[in-house]
């Protein structure tokens, strides 16, 4: 089903090579029938600013995230956004964003939860689109309004709460922060300073994998060679494992989460989008400081 | 403090800004972002003299200057990339709104005027309070600039 998968060679070593475009195939494939291409970005603004023709705009504040709770749409709300921006259950969707796909990988994390089936990353994201000199416009498409069906979010799967987390202490945890985010040093972002957290540290026992690891300097993925010296050797983790990821609010751990399940290919792996927004302010839970991993609470059976 | 307390040329600008709906302010904000005033040569070719406003996520930089005359007008000036548009059309409204006024005027501009433009729902959080640093941070360094 949708289009026929990118076959740019260092896209066939990863696990599920299909979840990739290049921006060569994305030129290609631009005016082909069945796609929709998804800008998805930290600032809300930037999409208006120039995008690649024919794409839309998500923002993950204002359509993903619910405006009240701190969750996610339900299914109906979701319905209405992709019907609006012209996607159906059975579109090829490819998605790319500001900073090395952060938002992007956001995105198809929150179109994961909902099953939708042919969602892809354009390797590099926008900032890759840009250095190499390729066509943008302000032109803002006009998508016919199509139906897309109601579909429960599903958020078992790739979804974990905090209950999950301190239920999962024994198995593997990565933490994508920092370092100094990491340590406590700081509690927050280098460069994001108001979205602090009371407590500073990392959850114990989480391996400390910072998410721009996975990147190249271009915004690129790592190849597979590269991502398992870096999950594998460095940080652990073993083939089959159930892995769960975290950061700050959960986006830097969508990129992460997303290199661990679709290029490196682990059945289970997680997503805590609560995270160190959470963790840091929670009561009684525990917390490692320094660079050590730490240890697993003695009452890791009880949450 | 009063709604007295914006000067004119601002307080135009919110009432603009509200007039409109939530897709049309982030139009309009895209607007002042393009509008934002280049940076004159001598900060242009001296960089280190602007300041870094750290409290916001992108790259965002401001300098001023206060005339030495009785009213002491403020010139304001502002530098942030292109990738950036929300701060830069922030920063777009406080040159349009407050470049040129006496000193007096704007730190008579009350510290939740960002939160007037209509785009608390839009918006996240953490973007809004970047933008309250900045009027704080322009207030700080007249204050500073008056007293030395």
């Amino acid at each position: 089903m949708g289009l026929a998968a990118d076959t740019t060679a260092k896209f066939s070593a990863y696990a599920h090579p299909g979840r990739l475009v290049s921006t060569d195939w994305l030129a290609e494939h631009l005016k082909d029938d069945g796609l929709v291409v998804v800008e998805s970005n930290e600032d809300i603004l930037l999409y208006s600013t120039g995008h690649i023709p024919g794409a839309v705009n998500i923002d993950w504040h204002t359509d993903l995230n619910d405006e009240v709770t701190r969750d996610y749409v339900e299914g109906e709300a979701f319905a209405r956004l992709m019907g609006s921006k012209g996607i159906t259950r059975e579109t090829t969707v490819v998605i790319y964003g500001d900073k090395s796909n952060w938002w992007a990988a956001y995105a198809l994390w929150v179109f994961t939860l909902f099953g939708h089936e042919d969602v892809r990353l354009l390797d590099g994201g926008r900032d890759k689109w840009l250095a190499e000199g390729r066509e943008t416009t302000r032109e803002k498409p006009r998508p016919e309004t199509v139906d897309y069906p109601v579909v429960p979010r599903n958020d078992d799967a790739i979804r974990a709460f905090r209950e999950d987390v301190s239920a999962h202490f024994g198995k593997p945890l990565i933490d994508v922060r920092s370092p100094e985010e990491y340590t406590g040093e700081r509690t927050h972002m280098p460069d994001y300073p108001q979205e602090g957290t009371l407590r500073g540290g990392h959850i114990p026992t989480a391996a400390s994998v910072p998410w721009s690891k996975a990147a190249n300097e271009d915004g690129t993925f790592r190849s597979r060679p590269e991502l398992e010296a870096l999950y594998l050797d460095e940080a652990g983790l073993k083939p089959g494992d159930d892995v769960i990821a975290y950061c700050r609010i959960g986006e830097r751990s969508s990129h992460t989460w997303f290199v661990l399940k679709h290029l490196l290919g682990f059945d289970s792996v997680r997503n805590y989008d609560g995270s160190w927004t959470e963790w840091g302010n929670a009561v009684r839970v525990p917390i490692a400081v320094g660079t050590e991993r730490g240890e697993a609470p003695a009452s890791s059976s009880r949450s | 403090m009063s709604e007295t307390a914006i000067p004119s040329a601002l307080a135009e600008i919110i009432d603009d800004f509200n007039a409109i709906t939530e897709r049309e302010r982030l139009e309009l904000l895209l607007e002042f972002s393009d509008e934002l005033p280049a940076l004159p040569e001598r900060f242009a070719e001296h960089p280190e003299l602007l300041e870094r406003v750290v409290e916001c996520q992108t790259p965002l930089f401001l300098t001023l200057e206060i005339a030495d005359t009785d009213a002491r007008e403020v010139s304001l000036f502002f530098s942030a990339p292109p990738e950036a548009p929300t701060s830069r059309g922030f920063a777009g409204v406080l040159a349009e709104g407050l470049d040129g006024l006496p000193a007096a005027e704007i730190l008579a501009v009350p510290n939740d005027m960002p939160d007037r433009l209509g785009l608390t729902r839009a918006i996240t959080p953490l973007r809004m309070r970047g933008m309250s640093s900045l009027l704080g941070r322009i207030k700080r360094k007249v204050a500073e600039g008056l007293a030395a």
